[in-house]
């Protein structure tokens, strides 16, 4: 590993990093040579962190449950500012011209909006209140074409979409009663439809940004009719989208399927069943496969779903914590965490083989920068 | 006398180590396991310090209304109609009330 504060001259491409939760810290991986670039420390509570790039991907702004924001510089390998911008945060966005980073809270609740530059607070949305001093639980932060933040609120059932274009007076557009207890959503990789998964309810709403008038409209309303719902042990996540062709693949709640839905008319297009609750359900950037990982007590286990035959072509076992997989940009390799034994397991998408691991202290989330140019990443 | 002091600190020690014997704590093995489940599967909606996530934080004043044998039902059985789900296929009675009362008293694992 190269010293803190050494700056590399070379591009930023091939980098990311990779959260170790543990420790409260991350470190700066290259995906050609496979390596550890450096170790950057003191990011503060990691469980459940996420990051963004800048358009230029050299930094990476990194949210934090604790509420902290930090912005890295990849190059030189160190923290070049952090905030504590809310009590308890779930994640984050930045703005389409990379000039604005939301930040959503689960207390107070609200987005909070900063200067990508230095940090600073421009605006503040808080969150419709629930109870004495209580926003609704804000989530499924995503950015959208236009200098908008799109989002979803647990506790009030509500989306809401906000327009940045006046960073300083935001112009908030409100969709209320949309579903019980939305707990996390995605965005197409176009920018144009917003889906928000529902707990409270089977079923996922969507909303069409193109055409915002017509609302939001309820889609696989009834994927899980007349079946006894099982107990979550961790909640899936919607961020990392499978858009494959013109499917879209999305975690059930509380069923071991994967639904699959036409992104054409949005009816359901099938059911795959699976090992256990699914997490992430990531699409191979070909669209050619799909990789699943699970819940506590599923979390040792991968499956890859072939999107043209929805069979499951490979069942394996990386280790206890599978928590996070991330494609290089165009998917020959994926890199898989495996917190329990504090190493990042590297396989090859065409033989489905591990070719390489690199050790981290139990490691959560992947973030390559390639993400810096994709909308919702 | 100093000497009395440590006596003392003895008979303290020797009492709780009588105590743990009495309410029949988990042996170490599985302390260690489920700090760890504590930390980070139930962390993964409380927050791995238990401040907060989707789930409540689980600190002694968020918890001090209730009994151990009360939080100790919530961790066993879940709450219906809230993400919070049962762990009885996991946890035995013996490790829900230590785990409880690992919270009421304040653990930061
Ligand atoms: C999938 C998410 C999730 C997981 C995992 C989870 N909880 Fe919860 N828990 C919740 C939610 C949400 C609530 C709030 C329920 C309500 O609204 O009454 C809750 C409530 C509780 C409460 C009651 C708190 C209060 O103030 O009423 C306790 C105690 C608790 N959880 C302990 C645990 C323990 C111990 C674990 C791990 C063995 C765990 N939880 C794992 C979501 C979760």
């Amino acid at each position: 590993m190269t010293h803190a504060g050494e700056c590399l001259v070379r591009g930023t491409g091939d980098l990311g990093v990779v959260i170790e939760r543990g420790a409260g810290s991350l470190v700066v991986v290259d995906t050609t040579k496979h390596t550890s670039l450096f170790q950057v420390k003191g990011l503060g509570d990691l469980s459940h962190a996420s990051a963004v790039y800048s358009r230029d991907a050299r930094y990476a702004y990194i949210f934090g449950r604790d509420g902290g924001l930090s912005k890295i510089d990849l190059l030189c390998g160190i923290l070049v500012k952090r905030v504590v911008q809310g009590g308890n945060s779930i994640g984050g966005a930045i703005s389409q011209n990379g000039r604005l980073i939301a930040v959503s809270n689960y207390e107070p609740g609200g987005v909070k909006v900063f200067s990508a530059d230095d940090l600073e607070l421009v605006a503040d949305i808080p969150a419709t209140r629930i109870s004495k001093g209580k926003g609704s639980k804000t989530v499924g932060l995503v950015d959208a074409p236009g200098q908008r933040f799109v989002f979803s609120l647990f506790d009030s059932g509500e989306i809401w979409v906000a327009d940045l274009s006046n960073p300083r007076s935001p112009a908030i557009q409100r969709f209320r009663n949309i579903g019980r207890q939305p707990y996390d959503a995605l965005i197409s990789p176009d920018g144009r439809y917003y889906i928000a998964g529902l707990f409270g309810e089977d079923g996922l709403v969507l909303l069409d940004l193109w055409h915002p008038k017509q609302g939001a409209r309820r889609i696989l309303d009834h994927y899980g009719k007349g079946e006894q719902k099982l107990p979550v042990y961790k909640m899936p996540h919607l961020e990392g989208w499978a858009f494959a062709g013109e499917r879209a693949f999305l975690p059930a709640v509380g069923h071991h399927e994967v639904l699959v839905v036409n992104s054409r008319d949005w009816r359901e297009a099938g059911r795959i069943q699976v090992h256990g609750q699914p997490i992430f359900v990531m699409a191979r950037p070909d669209g050619r496969q799909i990789w699943v990982n699970f819940a506590f007590p599923n979390n040792d286990t991968i499956q890859v779903i072939n999107t043209e035959t929805l069979k499951i072509i490979k069942t394996f076992k990386p280790g206890k914590g599978a928590l996070h997989m991330e494609f290089t940009p165009r998917g020959e390799e994926v890199w898989i965490s495996v917190r329990d034994q504090d190493r990042v397991k590297i396989y090859d998408t065409h033989s489905l083989e591990l070719i390489d691991s690199l050790p981290a202290d139990k490691p959560s989330g992947i973030f390559f920068t390639a993400r810096a140019h994709k909308t919702g990443l | 006398m100093p000497g009395s002091k440590i006596f003392r600190r003895i008979t303290v020690i020797a009492l709780s180590l009588i105590c743990l014997e009495v309410t029949a704590a988990p042996d170490l093995q599985r302390q260690k396991e489920l700090n760890y489940l504590l930390k980070h599967d139930c962390g993964s909606c409380h927050g791995m310090r238990l401040e907060g996530g989707l789930g409540p934080a689980l600190k002694p004043v968020q918890l001090q209304f209730y009994s151990v044998e009360q939080v100790a039902f919530t961790i066993l059985h879940g709450r219906p109609g809230t993400p919070m789900p049962p762990w009885q296929p996991f946890l035995s009675e013996q490790d829900a009330n230590w785990l409880a009362a690992r919270l009421k008293a304040g653990v930061r694992p």
